[in-house]
């Protein structure tokens, strides 16, 4: 009897909370049938928002991810000193606003900031374009990959590394067929997550893109781009594919969650 | 030395150091000009552009364009968005250009000199409900009690310094004092429920069912009633004239093409654009065309020029100091007693 | 055994420094330069302070709702059974991995003035709360699973054979092991839900001293050229997650301590 109870409470909160904007998701967008929804998400302007979350994905991915091994490795295996402050930054994008985050890269790179006269003295455009872009991405999902891996390092020991070091194994090989397996579904785990930020940032993207429509507007700014412009429609259409790619991630992150033991 | 890790490093570095590559644009063969403008030309301009490109001044030129709320914009141009022209909401943006550098200070006596650098006029109106339940049709109307005004927040949005400074002025020209127009104003900003950033989201937030009344950009309501959304509006007796900006940069790097483009707003062509949107046009003789459209005669319309107000110059400053100006203590009074 | 010779530090720093600390450093310094008079105003100006209290008690308000729906919810995954648990399972990172655009315009259409289910709060306080609790939701659940699924029910076993009655031993048993996890997961969620931008924006009016959060204010601050008012601004919101993260690595070396 209480275990039902608790059950409708529980699930009935999370109806509430989740599966009512999920499904206003879709409802809004298939509103006037698939077609207007296809159209509004086909456009040149919407192709190209998708073309660039997934562009500056696919390169703060993959640098955050050989940052976050390395990092792992380093604070596990190698203490030095000023790894307290290490630890804290790494960890500091889960806890800081991404307006906060754009704003400091506006006052790195604008015009009238610390490196701004020298980027428009050569010419190179950072703010308003796509490296402060990937920059942004890169920050807010930088802890990801590092903090699934620095306990299953932990865990592991390096009893195997050592066994294998004594065999005459090199440092690559120790890395490759020890070391390298014994984290990889964290690592994969970490992707995931990291993958799921970047795909979903806004905030600290809205502050340095400067909304060049067809250049600088990533997927979230095309949605409320499209939103702010009576065009509901094409504002739900995009954020059904958001929400698809949501929840592939999803899946994807319950497939490969640590299971008992590893943790 | 660990092996490993180098190329690891290379590689990370090497990624680095494509990103310049990846994300050099590809030079286009003729000019490609950025126009950096407030919220809510977007659609003007999205029939305007065409036109251009297709007048012989215009051959080959292709555009990048960015909208946003005047103050957001303005900033991000001073922040470094490459811009060639700008349209902001009023002369004050403008002048915050001109003292960063990137618009000359002798931007109005250009091509554009007989207007004045301005390019597109509107009034301030009242959007309402259709049929007008609330029979709201004079600024004291805004001031009574269950009313629910929304308008944009004036320190990003310049559609919302208009308002202020309309309603401000109306007052003043039917006889208020300095202090009783203020006292008014706080009242107003009493009943106001929602401060969206720009003149653009104000209206989508009236749109999504919020409020009795949104005051507006004329041109807003008519372009919004135009594409069908279930809104009527009116012009209150005494109502501000809005007259919004456009310059060229000075770092532009197409000159000649930035310059045919703004001679080009001028033009009955263009003009007649902007009047199809619910822009008043700056040129008389554009304008008469459309006199049915922009009633004149039943209203009192004021520039912020007036000897009540006293331009921007004065105006900017004695309102919309975020630290001390007018605004900024009414906001602070309105919030503090309810808040 | 330490194999990692200077390069692999020398990468980790320059990255970690151009990616995080840099940016870091230009808004302490920004925040300096109107020297300590002009940061103590733009920290104490009005609009600042509204804006940080309504953050703060919104924050706390969720978070501590978390801790009691949070852990119901971890309590229903672990030990119930019933069709369709792994898909709910699953869902429970959608907040994670929705964007928060996305998650504030639905918010908008579900509980705003057009609301299919007539529920009308968009521009309140309250609207801030909901999509604040959309945002935090994986948190505490996700801190206090494991730590239940670890639990010895022995333990529990023990207490009922020995006349305890479900509260007691819940309260006396059960409880203070999750406890960690709890404060743990708490603590992620107040963190969160202080630095909300996205879903926040569109739902709640952003009327200044009524329905402002931190996050709003400074990007308009940073919209309006105010810099030193969003750099002041900016830096107390550092300080408060910068804490909040010296609290949750306290909380997990003593979480070890105790499982130790």
């Amino acid at each position: 009897m209480r275990k039902l109870a608790l059950r409708t409470v529980a699930l009935g909160y999370l109806a509430l909370i989740l599966l009512g904007p999920l499904s206003v998701v879709f409802w809004r967008a298939f509103d006037k049938g698939v077609g207007p929804a296809w159209t509004a998400v086909t456009t040149p302007d919407a192709v190209h928002a998708f073309k660039l979350t997934l562009e500056i994905t696919a390169i703060a991915v993959p640098a955050n991810t050989i940052f976050g091994v390395l990092c792992a490795l380093l604070i596990v295996r190698r203490p030095f000193p000023g790894k307290g402050v290490l630890n804290a930054l790494v960890d500091l994008p889960l806890a800081l606003s991404p307006v906060v985050v754009g704003f400091a890269l506006f006052l790195l790179y604008g015009r009238t900031g610390w490196f701004g006269s020298w980027l428009s003295r050569h010419g190179i455009q950072v703010l308003f374009a796509m490296p402060s872009m990937i920059l942004a991405t890169a920050f807010v999902s930088i802890p990801f990959v590092v903090r699934e891996v620095v306990p299953v390092l932990r865990e592991i020991g390096t009893d195997q590394e050592q066994a294998a070091e004594t065999l005459g194994a090199s440092q690559w090989q120790v890395f490759r067929r020890v070391t390298f397996p014994a984290i990889r579904w964290a690592v994969a785990y970490g992707v995931v997550l990291t993958t799921a930020r970047s795909l979903g940032e806004y905030g600290a993207v809205s502050v340095v893109s400067g909304r060049l429509a067809g250049q600088t507007e990533t997927a979230t700014l095309y949605v409320s781009d499209r939103y702010e412009n009576f065009d509901i429609v094409g504002a739900y259409a995009a954020s059904v594919v958001l929400a698809l790619m949501a929840i592939v991630v999803l899946v994807t992150m319950n497939l490969l969650r640590p299971k008992e033991g590893v943790h | 030395m660990p092996r490993f890790t180098r190329p690891l490093t290379l590689l990370a570095t090497a990624l680095f150091v494509a990103i310049p590559t990846i994300t050099a644009s590809a030079a286009g063969k003729g000019a490609n000009l950025t126009l950096v403008a407030y919220s809510t030309p977007q659609a003007s301009y999205a029939q305007i552009i065409p036109a251009f490109e297709a007048t012989p001044a215009g051959s080959g030129v292709t555009f990048s364009t960015s909208y946003g709320a005047s103050g957001t914009q303005t900033s991000a141009v001073i922040a470094g968005l490459k811009a060639d022209v700008v349209n902001l909401s009023l002369q004050p943006d403008m002048t915050r250009l001109v003292n960063a550098g990137i618009v000359s200070g002798s931007w109005s006596s250009h091509a554009q000199s007989k207007y004045g650098g301005m390019v597109t006029n509107s009034i301030v109106v009242f959007v309402v409900r259709p049929g007008n339940p609330k029979h709201i049709k004079t600024w004291n109307d805004l001031l009574k009690k269950g009313v629910d005004v929304i308008t944009p927040n004036p320190f990003t949005s310049g559609g919302a310094r208009w308002n202020v400074m309309a309603a401000y002025g109306a007052w003043r020209k039917a006889g208020a004092t300095k202090n009783q127009a203020i006292a008014k104003l706080t009242k107003l900003f009493r009943n106001v429920s929602v401060q969206d950033t720009s003149a653009r989201n104000a209206l989508q937030t009236f749109l999504s069912g919020k409020g009795d009344v949104l005051l507006s950009y004329e041109n807003e309501a008519y372009a919004a009633k135009k594409l069908g959304q279930p809104i009527a509006y009116l012009s209150p007796k005494n109502t501000i004239l809005i007259q919004n900006p456009v310059a060229v940069t000075t770092h532009t790097a197409y000159p000649a093409q930035a310059s045919a483009f703004v001679k080009f707003l001028y033009t009955p062509a263009a003009q007649t654009l902007f009047a199809k949107n619910g822009y008043r046009p700056v040129m008389p003789s554009v304008f008469k065309k459309f006199a049915s459209v922009f009633p004149v005669k039943k209203l009192n319309i004021f520039k912020i020029t007036d000897r009540l107000l006293g331009g921007w110059k004065k105006v900017q400053p004695q309102f919309f100091n975020p630290k001390n100006g007018i605004m900024a203590k009414i906001e602070a009074q309105v919030g503090g007693v309810t808040g | 055994m330490s194999p990692f010779g200077g390069l692999t530090l020398g990468f980790v720093v320059t990255y970690l420094s151009l990616i995080v600390a840099l940016p870091l450093a230009a808004l302490i310094w920004q925040s300096t330069k109107s020297g300590a008079t002009g940061f103590w105003q733009s920290l104490t100006s009005p609009e600042a302070v509204a804006a940080l209290k309504l953050t703060l008690a919104t924050s706390l308000a969720v978070a501590l709702i978390n801790a009691v729906t949070g852990t119901v919810i971890a309590w229903v995954l672990v030990r119930d059974e019933f069709p369709g648990k792994g898909v709910v399972n699953a869902l429970i990172d959608l907040p994670f991995a929705l964007p928060t655009i996305v998650a504030g315009l639905t918010m908008l259409a579900l509980y705003g003035p057009r609301s299919p289910v007539g529920i009308d709060v968009a521009y309140t306080r309250t609207a801030i709360v909901l999509a604040l609790l959309f945002v935090t939701l994986p948190f505490v659940v996700r801190t206090v699973q494991p730590v239940l699924q670890e639990l010895d029910r022995e333990l529990e076993e023990a207490a009922e054979s020995l006349g305890a009655s479900n509260w007691q031993t819940f309260s006396r048993v059960v409880f203070p092991n999750l406890l960690p996890g709890i404060l743990s997961g708490v603590a992620l969620a107040f963190a969160k839900a202080v630095g909300e931008f996205g879903s926040v924006v569109i739902i709640t009016g952003n009327i200044p001293f009524k329905t402002e959060v931190s996050s709003v204010y400074i990007f308009g601050q940073i919209e309006s050229g105010n810099t030193s008012g969003a750099a002041a601004a900016s830096v107390v919101l550092l300080a408060i997650s910068f804490g909040i993260l010296l609290l949750i690595g306290a909380l997990r070396r003593w979480t070890t301590r105790h499982h130790a």
